[in-house]
């Protein structure tokens, strides 16, 4: 009898389907993944060294670039931990709109999470309807801040200017038709027998592993955990909202897919009790140690001028100690913990990113299939390389 | 025209240099390499609302069927010589376009493990910045890029040993 071996195989960091710069080390048995070893440190831009440097508003455009699919949602987590630390209250206005912008950045992340992982499924058609969506996501996003992707709209206190007029209109006109979007993105998928044969049993992880692992936001309820820190944690005031938080019962890849589309139309609920309870009022906090001047004050005072420059070039000093914040972001708990030693820089931050303690959850969810279903419990996990190497 | 041209017109007469760069011009076929953000960005362009297919522009996903590169996002120390590599693999004739402030300069990164832009490295043909660029700016770019594959000569006879090849130096 031939003596067989085990074949190594390298995927990445170089491949379409890993979601950026990803390597996989595949150890395999003719085409059954024997072991997966993941490789990371390919996107690894020093951002939490960075942080050390800079003082604390400065810190926030870093934020948008460690998911960069969600931003918003980075902002918040970094912009909240920050309030922890510093006590500051924020106005009801600002909260409305951060929960606003937060629930269409969960809309645009998960938009683009069901354009890759079908595309690397083979459905193309899903990648071009849901990039058209996401196009009116990105006009929202410039509209309020300028910027396509790197917002940077969040502040200490507050927001960094209100909302124009038109802003109302084009979220809910955009609410109001996104749920039909949805049921064509179903149409397409959830009955096709090709997406079923896929993902119906493939990536399974039971709800144990998943909690041992630490797997957060969707990848953990998709295997029947019901835990969602909007509702279970509330920070900037979601406990004032109603909405369901989906589980999965399969723990599959199929089930992770259904959880993320029920959450897409949560979000468009939550967005659409946010529009109502949208009332005009000041966006930034009154709290002159810690939030820039409004921008009237810069141009027409000179102590507005003054403030605005110290703010600007030297901060503010927040008191000694250390604060952990975690937010729910589309890909699970971001958090922020940050150690200050008084000054106006952090001296210590650590980001604890969703997707880096998920990606750990590979090789439980791959071994004993084959290579190419490989390729969709990647898509499923909804990795994102610049919050894994950050 | 001066020459006769008693087929109608189902005839052209043109030079070898404009045939060949209205060709590589009209098919310029980038590789799937996304880096970081301006990978979506790439992405974005490519689908439905700006649809780079109408330039000819058509994403492979190997470097054996493409020649052009589209640096998006920050290249860092160790994924430089992963890009070397694949840089490599690609067939001449080959350009390559630094999409973002991370791939032309580094852009915020100014850190240990950033390369400082990409033109350390490769012979860059167009630089987009932003951060990151709109889909508009990329489709600039390209544009920029196919002026300057026009302006090109003898690419095709100095590849079959006649002369020498002519790049401009800007677009």
């Amino acid at each position: 009898m031939a003596a067989t071996e085990t074949m190594t195989l390298n995927m990445g960091p170089q491949h379409p389907s890993t979601h950026g710069v990803l390597r996989l080390v595949l150890e395999l048995d003719g085409e059954v993944i024997v072991k997966v070893t993941p490789h990371i440190g390919f996107l690894h831009r020093g951002v939490e060294k960075l942080s050390e440097h800079r003082t604390y508003h400065q810190i926030l455009p870093l934020t948008d670039r460690l998911d960069y699919l969600a931003p918003m949602s980075n902002n918040l987590g970094y912009i909240l931990t920050v309030e922890k630390l510093m006590a500051v209250e924020v106005p009801e206005r600002a909260e409305t709109i951060r929960i606003i912008m937060a629930e269409l950045t969960r809309l645009e992340s998960h938009l683009v999470w069901i354009a890759c992982h079908a595309l690397d499924i083979g459905a193309m058609t899903v990648f071009i309807y849901a990039f058209r969506e996401r196009e009116t996501v990105m006009e929202i996003y410039e509209l309020i801040s300028g910027a396509r992707m790197t917002s940077n709209f969040f502040r200490v206190g507050g927001l960094s200017q209100d909302v124009p007029d038109e802003f109302v209109k084009k979220v809910s006109d955009f609410i109001d038709v996104m749920p039909g979007y949805l049921d064509q993105y179903e149409g397409l998928l959830t009955t096709n027998p090709i997406w079923l044969k896929r993902t119906v049993g493939n990536g399974v992880i039971s709800a144990e592993d998943a909690i041992d692992i630490g797997l957060t936001g969707p990848a953990l309820r998709g295997s029947g955990v019901d835990w969602d820190l909007r509702r279970d944690n509330p920070y900037s005031g979601y406990e004032k909202y109603q909405f369901k938080v989906p589980t999965g019962e399969n723990c599959d890849t199929f089930d992770r897919y259904k959880v993320r589309l029920i959450e897409m139309r949560e979000a468009c609920k939550i967005v659409r009790q946010a529009l109502d309870r949208l009332k005009p009022g000041p966006v930034l906090a009154d709290c002159p140690q810690v939030c820039y001047p409004p921008k009237e004050n810069v141009y027409n005072s000179i102590e507005g001028l003054i403030h605005h420059f110290k703010i600007a070039s030297e901060g503010f000093a927040a008191p000694e100690g250390e604060v952990y914040h975690g937010v729910e972001a589309p890909k699970g708990e971001l958090g922020f913990y940050i150690v200050s030693d008084g000054g106006n820089k952090p001296e210590r931050l650590r980001i604890r990113p969703p997707s880096f303690v998920n990606l750990q959850a590979i090789e439980q969810m791959s071994v004993g299939s084959m290579i190419a279903d490989l390729v969709a419990v990647i898509g499923t996990l909804d990795i994102v390389l610049g919050e894994i190497d950050r | 025209m001066g020459v006769d041209n008693p087929l109608g017109d189902n005839v052209i007469t043109t030079s070898l240099d404009l045939l060949v760069n209205w060709s590589r011009k009209s098919s310029i076929w980038p590789m799937t390499f996304g880096l970081a953000c301006c990978a979506i960005e790439m992405m974005a362009t490519g689908a439905s609302h700006n649809d780079l297919d109408r330039f000819g522009i058509i994403f492979r996903a190997s470097p054996r069927q493409s020649d052009c590169i589209i640096i998006a996002g920050t290249v860092t120390k160790k994924m430089l010589p992963v890009i070397m590599t694949v840089y490599e693999q690609m067939p001449e004739p080959k350009w390559v376009i630094a999409m973002g402030a991370c791939a032309c300069s580094g852009g915020i990164f100014d850190t240990y493990s950033v390369v400082q832009g990409i033109d350390e490295a490769l012979p860059v043909d167009v630089y987009i910045p932003g951060c990151p660029p709109r889909p508009e700016a990329l489709l600039f770019g390209l544009m920029k890029l196919q002026d300057k594959i026009m302006k090109e000569r003898n690419s095709f006879g100095s590849a079959i040993g006649l002369g020498e090849r002519y790049i401009p130096e800007a677009a």
